[in-house]
């Protein structure tokens, strides 16, 4: 197949943003019928080369050539034409149109007189879920699926529009282990079909089962690109971070405190029941679980997002009021939400802005804001944190994703919480990045804080936690001690086959 | 990671991995309730005319019924384009001058060039509008202005042009040709020629909301626009058009006021864009875009005519009347939202319980 021009091949693209070299005389070349891992750390320019190819940023000086011939993409409309197709790592969908509406939005079908044929959208949709396996309710309206469902709305989308190049940008980070499964069963599928796909993960694992070339970027430019037989993963983190890693997960020997978070018999209807569990000073407690378990929820309520309807949380031995995260607040409750974009940061706002945010007493001066505090403030922990930025008072939208993830935690760390509790500390996040987070909740817990870990890759359940909670459809199904957690232990009482 | 094969099934993801079963009766209905957003503003009209006519039955008349439905059709003919606009997560507070501007161009021309067709004047304001609405358009759309401030901003500069041209005339019905003055009083089987013109552009517009691929568009783009990028949707093209249409409609609307009250000068509408809006956020459209419908907005406009009217029925005293009608206002929309939390609640328990 080598003989044939590559269906989607990148020659010397260059693209920078102001100052910002995002891509540097960056090559690349997908073939059909082969999967194509895209490697490096966040920030080495994998997202732009992903927008690159998908006709939303044009290149600044290079080439993108379809089928050996040079074209220009003036828009993602052009690159869909052409039949590059891009899941992006977070789902964007209308959160007010239904789901069947979300997959065929701009290309729906007609009859005569340019009319939507609904009961031939609603039957493809039907259609293309079944192709996928899951029993998605086609009528429904996106707004209030899960991440995972919304994945899966994304990828029945470019399924439909028969893509030639399938460009999976971090498909699986929010995907739990059989999703994953039956992800790499379609894109397999697609493949065989002569499909060429892209794929761009930090799994290495992932990489090495699903992919026959990878390519690593580093800092914007390229660095190498590999038959996946030729390469071992040390191989692959090497050219991805330029130097050795450290161990990626440095969990720190700490002896557990006394109890600083109590959970009990919390229970708020149709989403958990009966939720009882305890958190120790310097304990880090791992809750595993599928996607749509019910862990985030679990977590919203203890901070008082939602309201629950029956049981209680002691922080400390007080009594915490349910329903205010003010009242969480006070009590040294910190929450890092799952979804950092939406919930975790305003994006328009700088980064002292940001991480000032939720502490906005200790800046004060009399009745204003003091800018000197915010920035000393944000700047302490900038430094602490080893945060990438180029001035404070840029927006945090310019961040990428790891760096956006330290401000999230900066800003909670900054009020010096005695519980924190992290939902996908790491998702998104690239290796290098994952190991300072994973050092950091570790000093953490070290200090004596209790931290609660929500988590859905079993590698940092295993490696970070001191006991693992799992939850199975609402309901807290197991506790695993460290020393008895394995992958398996954990995954079936993550899927129900172990009632403990 | 290597996952088993089974249990996947989890409560958020709303279906198992064996068939749902059948909801009972009263389920189904309020699934089918829950996605008809204008019910609740049915319930108040429905509430407002028991009342009244309770009180004094002859609101309930032929005539009372046809007067209301009179009175609303200009603002709900203007609460369907302004729909097409706010779905998009926009808005036009200049409506209010365009109709001005439409009324007073077509009644001057009309007094000074009796020979002018009617059908070519009332085309030549739908024009006039469709070029406010396409400036307001391009000042969105392609030049970046937030449209709360780009349509303030072309609000008193398009009334500014209405006053300029006035230069303090005022066009009486005297002035104009009969034939134009009946088509505002004219009745089609009963019904009020302008509620049927009303009528007709609701459904209208309302079938291509529905049925069009563009239509469908403007809820996308108002629903996530960075997703409508990606989606290859042509934002500004869209935008740009709901804008148009919108101004096509206004100055239609600004015609049909010429014809309904005889007497046009530069101020006429003044403060018209603030009923608009509210007869379209009574009417469920959501104000940062992505939900509604213009039968919603319509039933908006006609809620709101039917509130004045009961007041002056229930012989509310005239000066208590603007505060009472807001505060209805506000009780419609209060209805609205507590009818549309209990449902929610309901699907959610729905749900947990098919989950289990």
């Amino acid at each position: 197949m080598v003989d044939k021009p590559p269906a989607l091949a990148l020659r010397s693209v260059s693209k920078s943003f102001g100052a910002v070299q995002a891509l540097r005389e960056v090559s690349l070349q997908l073939y059909a019928g082969e999967a194509h891992a895209l490697a490096g750390e966040n920030g080495a320019g994998k997202s732009t080369l992903v927008k690159t190819l998908s006709g939303l940023y044009r290149p600044d000086s290079g080439q993108i050539l379809l089928d050996g011939e040079p074209v220009e993409f003036h828009g993602t409309a052009d690159a869909q034409r052409a039949g590059v197709e891009v899941i992006y790592q977070e789902p964007t969908l209308f959160p007010d149109l239904s789901v069947t509406e979300n997959i065929f939005m701009g290309r729906q079908p007609r009859t005569g007189l340019g009319r939507i044929d609904r009961p031939a959208m609603r039957a493809r949709a039907v259609e293309l879920f079944g192709r996928l396996g899951v029993p998605l309710d086609p009528d429904q309206p996106a707004r209030g699926l899960s991440i995972a469902d919304q994945q899966l709305v994304e990828i029945a989308k470019a399924l439909s529009r028969s893509a030639r190049v399938l460009i999976m940008d971090e498909p699986t980070a929010a995907l739990s282990g059989n999703e994953v499964a039956r992800l790499f069963r379609v894109v397999k599928a697609l493949r065989e079909q002569g499909c060429a796909v892209l794929f761009v993960s930090h799994r290495l694992e992932e990489i090495f089962e699903l992919c026959q070339r990878v390519t690593t970027l580093r800092d914007g430019a390229f660095v190498a690109s590999d038959l996946i037989t030729d390469i071992t993963p040390d191989d692959l983190v090497r050219r991805m971070v330029g130097r050795e890693l450290e161990a990626l997960f440095p969990k720190l020997e700490a002896v557990p405190g006394e109890v600083a978070l109590t959970v009990h018999r919390l229970t708020r209807e149709g989403v958990f029941t009966d939720v009882s569990f305890e958190v120790r000073k310097g304990e880090i407690v791992a809750l595993a679980g599928l996607v749509g378990a019910g862990r985030s929820e679990v977590a919203r309520a203890i901070f008082g997002i939602d309201r629950w309807d029956a049981g209680r949380v002691e922080v400390a031995g007080r009594r915490l009021r349910p329903a205010s995260p003010s009242a969480a607040m006070a009590a040294g409750l910190a929450l890092v939400p799952e979804d950092r974009r939406q919930q975790g940061l305003v994006m328009d706002l700088s980064i002292e802005r940001n991480i000032a945010l939720a502490g906005l007493s200790a800046v004060r001066r009399g009745a204003l804001i003091s800018r000197a505090a915010e920035r000393d403030r944000a700047r302490d922990w900038a430094l602490r944190l080893q945060l990438k930025f180029s001035r404070l008072s840029d927006a945090v939208g310019v961040l990428s994703g790891g760096n956006q993830q330290k401000v999230v935690l900066a800003k909670w760390l900054a009020r010096k919480p005695s519980v924190i509790i992290v939902d996908e500390p790491t998702r998104g996040i690239d290796v290098g990045t994952k190991a300072e987070v994973h050092r950091l909740l570790s000093e953490l817990a070290a200090e004596g804080v209790a931290v609660l870990m929500i988590s859905s890759e079993l590698p940092e359940v295993l490696g970070m936690a001191d006991r693992v909670l799992v939850m199975h459809e609402g309901r807290l199904v197991a506790e695993i001690p460290r020393a008895e957690a394995t992958e398996e232990s954990v995954m079936a009482a993550a899927t129900g086959r172990s009632a403990a | 990671m290597s996952g088993p094969e089974t249990g996947l099934a989890a409560p958020a993801a709303g279906s198992a991995a064996s068939p749902r079963p059948p909801a009972p009766r009263g389920d189904r209905l309020v699934s089918r309730v829950a996605r008809v957003r204008e019910l609740g503003i049915v319930v108040a009209l429905g509430v407002l005319f028991g009342f009244t006519g309770a009180v004094n039955p002859a609101f309930l008349s032929f005539d009372s019924l046809r007067d209301i439905l009179l009175n609303s059709s200009i603002v709900a003919m203007l609460a369907v384009g302004q729909t097409l606009v706010v779905i998009t997560r926009n808005v036009d507070l200049s409506v209010s001058s365009v109709v001005g501007l439409s009324a007073f161009g077509g009644a001057l021309i009309l007094a000074d060039h009796p020979g002018v067709p009617i059908p070519l004047v009332i085309a030549g304001c739908v024009l006039l509008g469709a070029l406010c609405g396409a400036i307001n358009g391009l000042l969105v759309g392609v030049a970046g202005v937030p449209a709360l401030v780009a349509t303030l901003g072309t609000l008193y500069t398009f009334r500014g042009i209405d006053y300029a041209w006035a230069g303090g005339r005022q066009v009486n019905a005297a002035d104009m040709p009969e034939g134009f003055l009946s088509l505002g009083s004219a009745s089609v089987s009963g019904l009020p020629l302008l509620a049927l013109v009303a009528l007709v552009t609701v459904l209208v517009v309302g079938w291509m909301l529905r049925n069009l691929p563009a239509g469908r568009e403007l809820y996308a783009i108002g629903s996530s626009p960075e997703a409508a990028v990606l989606a290859g949707i042509r934002v500004r093209r869209r935008i740009i058009a709901a804008f148009v249409a919108n101004g096509a409609l206004a100055g239609l609307a600004g015609v049909m006021w010429a014809a309904r009250f005889g007497t046009v000068d530069a101020t006429v509408a003044t403060g018209k864009e603030l009923d608009v809006i509210a007869a379209v956020v009574v009417g469920g459209v959501a104000i940062f875009g992505g939900s509604g419908t213009v039968y919603g907005a319509a039933l908006g406009a006609v809620l709101l005519a039917s509130i004045t009217s009961a007041l002056a029925v229930l012989r509310v005293d005239a000066l208590a009347q603007t505060a009472i009608s807001g505060a209805l206002i506000i009780a419609a929309i209060v209805l609205d939202r507590v009818l549309a939390l209990r449902v929610a609640a309901a699907l959610r328990r729905r749900r947990y319980r098919d989950a289990t």
